[in-house]
C-alpha cells in the first residue's frame, strides 16, 4: 500500500512509534507510582483506589494523547498510523505476555535442567517414556474425552428440559451455573466434604458419598485412591464446575430456533424425541461445535483440580499440565517442563486451527 | 434474572415463548427432570454452607445432611467458624489482596482491549484481518507456558545483544506484576468478544456519525463505549470471576507470603495445614465465595448475554 509512495519508511516508523509509545509510557507510569507505593508499605485501600485511577484513567488518557499527537502529523500521514495506535498497545502486550513466552519455552525445551547447554531431544524422548508422563498422557485424553461429552450432554438436555418449564427457568438455570463463579480452591474444598473417607474405628464418615454407601449397607470406600476411577472422580469436579457454561450458551441457540418451524414439525405429528433429534440439535450443531471445542481446551489444560486435591503421582491422576507445573517448579528440571509445554501447546493447534477455521467462515457470512 | 421477568399472575400466563400445554406431554416429566438435576448440582454448595454454620464436635460426629432433620435446634448452628477463619486463618487481609489484584486486573484489559477492538472492526489498515486472527489463535497458548518466561523476564529482564529490551524491573512480588500478567493473559478474548460485538453494531451509525466530522476518537468515545456497555460488562464478570479464582498466577507472580497472599492461595494453606478442620475449611471456602457470587447473581444477564454474543452467531 505505501511502497509505492515516497515517505513509506517513515510511515512504518511511525505505525511502530505509535504502536510502542502507550504501553511503555503506561507502564512507566505504573511502575513510577507503585514503586513509590511500595517502599511506603502501603495500605491496600490505597494501592487499589491509585490503581484503578492510574490503571484506567492512565490508560485512556494515553490514548487520548496519542490520538492528538497523531493529528498533528501531515494529513498524508494521519490516517496511516492512527490505527496503529488503537492496536498497537494491545500487540505489544501480547507479544510480551504469550508470543514471547511461547517461542522461549519451545528454546528451552531443547536445553537441560537450568536451561544453559542444548542437550537435543532428550526431554522430548523424556516426555514419551517416562511413566509418570505416559499416565499423565493416558489420563488427559480421558479428561479431554469425558468432560466434553458429559458436560455437553447433561448441558444439552437440561437447556431442552428448562425450555419447556412454565416458570422459574432463569431460577433453574442459574442454580446450574453457579458453580461457575467458585474458584477451584473453594471446589476442591467442596468436593473433598463429599469424598471424605475416614477408616473403621477413626470417626464416622462425614463424607455424602461414604454416608450414602453406608446408608446401603455397604463399606465406605476410599474414593480418591481407588485408581482408575479416582481419575473419573476429578472429572466429575469440573463436569460439575462447566456444564453451566455449556447449557447457557446451547440454551441461546434453541430460544434462537424460530417457533414456527417447532410448531410445524408437532403439527405434522413428530413426536417430542422427533423434534429434538431431527431439529433442534440440528439446527445448533454449529454452537454443539463451538462449546465442545471450548471444553476440549480446558480439559487439555486441565491443572487447578488435579493438584489441588492432592498427590496425583501417588493416585496416579496426573495430567498434562499438573506435570509441566511439577517438574517446573518441584522437580526444578527447566528442559523437561518446557518440553511438556511445548507437547500439550502441540496438541492444541488442531484445536487452534478448526477455532480461526469456524471464524473464516463467520466472517465470510457478515 | 428472576427480578427482572415479573411472575405472572396464575390466570394469564404471561405470554410464554413457546405456549407449553399439557398435552405436548412431559408437563411432570419435565419438572421432576429438572429438579433433580437442580439438586444434584445444588448438593456440593448446599453441603459447604451447612457444615460451615455447625460447631465442631458436631462436624466431625456426624454427616452434614443430618442437620436437615431438626433445622431450628439452636445447639446446631453456630458461626464461630467464620469468625475462626478471619482472624486466625488470616483471610481478612487475603480478602482485601485479592481485592486489589482482581480489579485493575479487570479494568486494565478492558480499556486495552476496547481500543483494539475498535480499531479491528471500523479502521481500515493493512493486516488487520491477519492481526485478528493472530489475536484469536493465542486464545489456546497454556496459560502454563508463559508463567516461566514471564518469570524470568520480570526477574532478570531481556536482552539482545547488548540492547535492553526489557529492563529487570524487579517486578515479582508486586500488584503490578499480577495485574500486567493479568492484563496479557486475558486479552485475547477481551479481544475477541468486543470485536465480536462491536464488529455487529450497524454501520450505518458509524457512517452518519463520520459524515457528520467526527473522528475515529470521538466515534468510539462516545458512540462505541455507550453502546458496548453489556459486552464490556459480560467480559468485565468473566474476567474478574477469572481473576478472583485464580491461584497460580497470583502464586508465582505475588508469593504465598502471609502478607501478600490472596484468598486462594489462603484457602489452599488451610488445606494443607488444617485438612481435617471441616468446620474452619468450609466457612473459609464460603468466604471465598461470597464475593463472586454476589457478582454473578446481580450480574449474570449481562454475563450470559456476553457470553452468548461471542459464541453463538445467529
Amino acid at each position: 500500500m505505501e511502497e509505492g509512495r515516497p515517505g513509506g519508511i517513515i510511515v512504518s516508523i511511525l505505525r511502530l512509534v505509535g504502536a510502542v509509545a502507550i504501553p511503555i509510557v503506561g507502564f512507566l507510569i505504573l511502575w513510577a507510582t507503585f514503586d513509590f507505593l511500595r517502599d511506603a508499605d502501603a495500605n491496600r485501600f490505597l494501592v487499589v483506589g491509585v490503581a484503578i485511577v492510574v490503571g484506567v484513567g492512565g490508560v485512556f488518557f494515553l490514548y487520548w494523547g496519542m490520538n492528538r499527537v497523531v493529528d498533528f502529523l501531515s494529513p498524508r500521514y494521519r490516517e496511516g498510523v492512527r490505527p496503529y495506535v488503537f492496536v498497537g498497545p494491545a500487540l505489544v502486550i501480547l507479544a510480551v505476555f504469550l508470543i514471547y513466552p511461547v517461542l522461549n519455552t519451545i528454546l528451552v525445551s531443547f536445553k537441560d535442567n537450568r536451561s544453559e547447554s542444548f542437550v537435543g531431544l532428550d526431554n522430548f524422548r523424556f516426555v514419551f517414556t517416562d511413566p509418570g508422563m505416559l499416565r499423565a498422557i493416558r489420563n488427559t485424553f480421558g479428561w479431554i474425552v469425558i468432560v466434553p461429552l458429559v458436560g455437553v450432554s447433561i448441558g444439552l438436555a437440561f437447556a431442552t428440559l428448562a425450555d419447556r418449564l412454565r416458570r422459574g427457568e432463569a431460577i433453574a438455570k442459574s442454580m446450574i451455573f453457579l458453580p461457575m463463579a467458585i474458584s477451584f480452591a473453594g471446589a476442591s474444598i467442596t468436593w473433598r466434604l463429599i469424598y471424605n473417607f475416614r477408616p473403621q474405628g477413626f470417626g464416622s464418615n462425614i463424607g455424602l458419598l461414604n454416608g450414602v454407601m453406608l446408608g446401603l449397607g455397604q463399606d465406605p470406600v476410599r474414593w480418591l485412591d481407588f485408581k482408575p476411577w479416582n481419575n473419573l472422580m476429578l472429572m466429575v469436579i469440573m463436569i460439575w464446575m462447566q456444564t453451566g457454561f455449556a447449557m447457557v450458551v446451547l440454551s441461546a441457540a434453541i430460544k434462537s430456533i424460530p417457533d414456527e418451524i417447532l410448531e410445524a414439525a408437532r403439527i405434522d405429528g413428530a413426536s417430542e424425541l422427533q423434534v429434538f433429534r431431527r431439529i433442534i440439535v440440528p439446527s445448533i450443531l454449529p454452537t454443539i461445535a463451538v462449546v465442545t471445542t471450548y471444553m476440549v481446551i480446558n480439559a487439555m489444560k486441565v491443572f487447578d483440580i488435579v493438584f489441588v486435591m492432592g498427590s496425583p503421582e501417588t493416585r496416579g491422576t496426573e495430567v498434562i499440565a499438573e506435570r509441566m507445573i511439577d517438574w517446573f517448579f518441584i522437580n526444578n528440571h527447566d528442559g523437561r517442563g518446557a518440553a511438556i509445554a511445548v507437547i500439550l501447546f502441540i496438541a492444541i493447534i488442531p484445536v487452534m486451527i478448526v477455532n480461526i477455521r469456524r471464524f473464516r467462515e463467520e466472517e465470510a457470512i457478515r | 434474572m428472576s427480578v427482572a421477568e415479573p411472575v405472572a399472575p396464575p390466570s394469564a400466563p404471561a405470554a410464554p415463548r413457546r405456549a407449553p400445554d399439557e398435552a405436548r406431554g412431559g408437563g411432570w416429566f419435565v419438572r421432576i427432570a429438572v429438579l433433580v438435576i437442580v439438586i444434584l448440582w445444588l448438593i456440593p454448595t448446599v453441603g459447604v454452607l451447612i457444615t460451615s454454620f455447625r460447631p465442631e464436635a458436631l462436624v466431625n460426629s456426624t454427616g452434614w445432611w443430618t442437620a436437615l432433620a431438626h433445622p431450628f435446634r439452636a445447639a446446631e448452628w453456630t458461626f464461630e467458624n467464620y469468625r475462626l477463619a478471619l482472624d486466625a486463618g488470616g483471610l481478612g487481609n487475603a480478602f482485601l489482596n485479592s481485592l486489589a489484584v482482581a480489579l485493575p486486573a479487570t479494568v486494565i484489559p478492558i480499556a486495552i482491549a476496547a481500543f483494539a477492538a475498535y480499531a479491528f472492526s471500523w479502521m481500515d489498515f493493512r493486516g488487520r484481518y491477519v492481526m485478528f486472527i493472530g489475536v484469536v489463535a493465542l486464545l489456546v497458548v497454556p496459560l502454563q507456558m508463559a508463567l516461566i518466561p514471564i518469570l524470568r523476564l520480570y526477574n532478570n529482564g531481556a536482552t539482545v545483544g547488548r540492547l535492553i529490551v526489557f529492563p529487570d524491573l524487579d517486578l515479582v512480588g508486586t500488584f503490578l506484576g499480577v495485574w500486567l500478567a493479568h492484563t496479557g493473559f486475558g486479552l485475547p478474548l477481551a479481544v475477541y468478544l468486543l470485536r465480536n460485538y462491536i464488529g455487529s453494531l450497524p454501520s450505518s451509525i458509524i457512517e452518519s456519525a463520520r459524515i457528520d466530522g467526527a473522528d475515529h476518537f470521538t466515534i468510539f468515545w462516545r458512540l462505541i463505549i455507550p453502546l458496548s456497555v453489556p459486552a464490556l460488562a459480560a467480559f468485565a464478570i468473566f474476567q474478574f470471576l477469572w481473576v478472583w479464582n485464580d491461584l497460580l498466577v497470583a502464586y508465582i507472580f505475588l508469593g504465598g507470603t502471609q502478607q501478600n497472599r490472596v484468598l486462594t492461595i489462603a484457602l489452599a494453606n488451610l488445606v494443607g495445614s488444617r485438612g481435617e478442620n471441616w468446620q474452619l475449611l468450609t466457612a473459609a471456602a464460603f468466604i471465598s465465595m461470597a464475593l463472586p457470587l454476589v457478582v454473578f447473581f446481580a450480574l449474570q444477564k449481562y454475563f450470559v448475554r456476553g457470553l452468548t454474543a461471542g459464541a453463538v452467531k445467529g
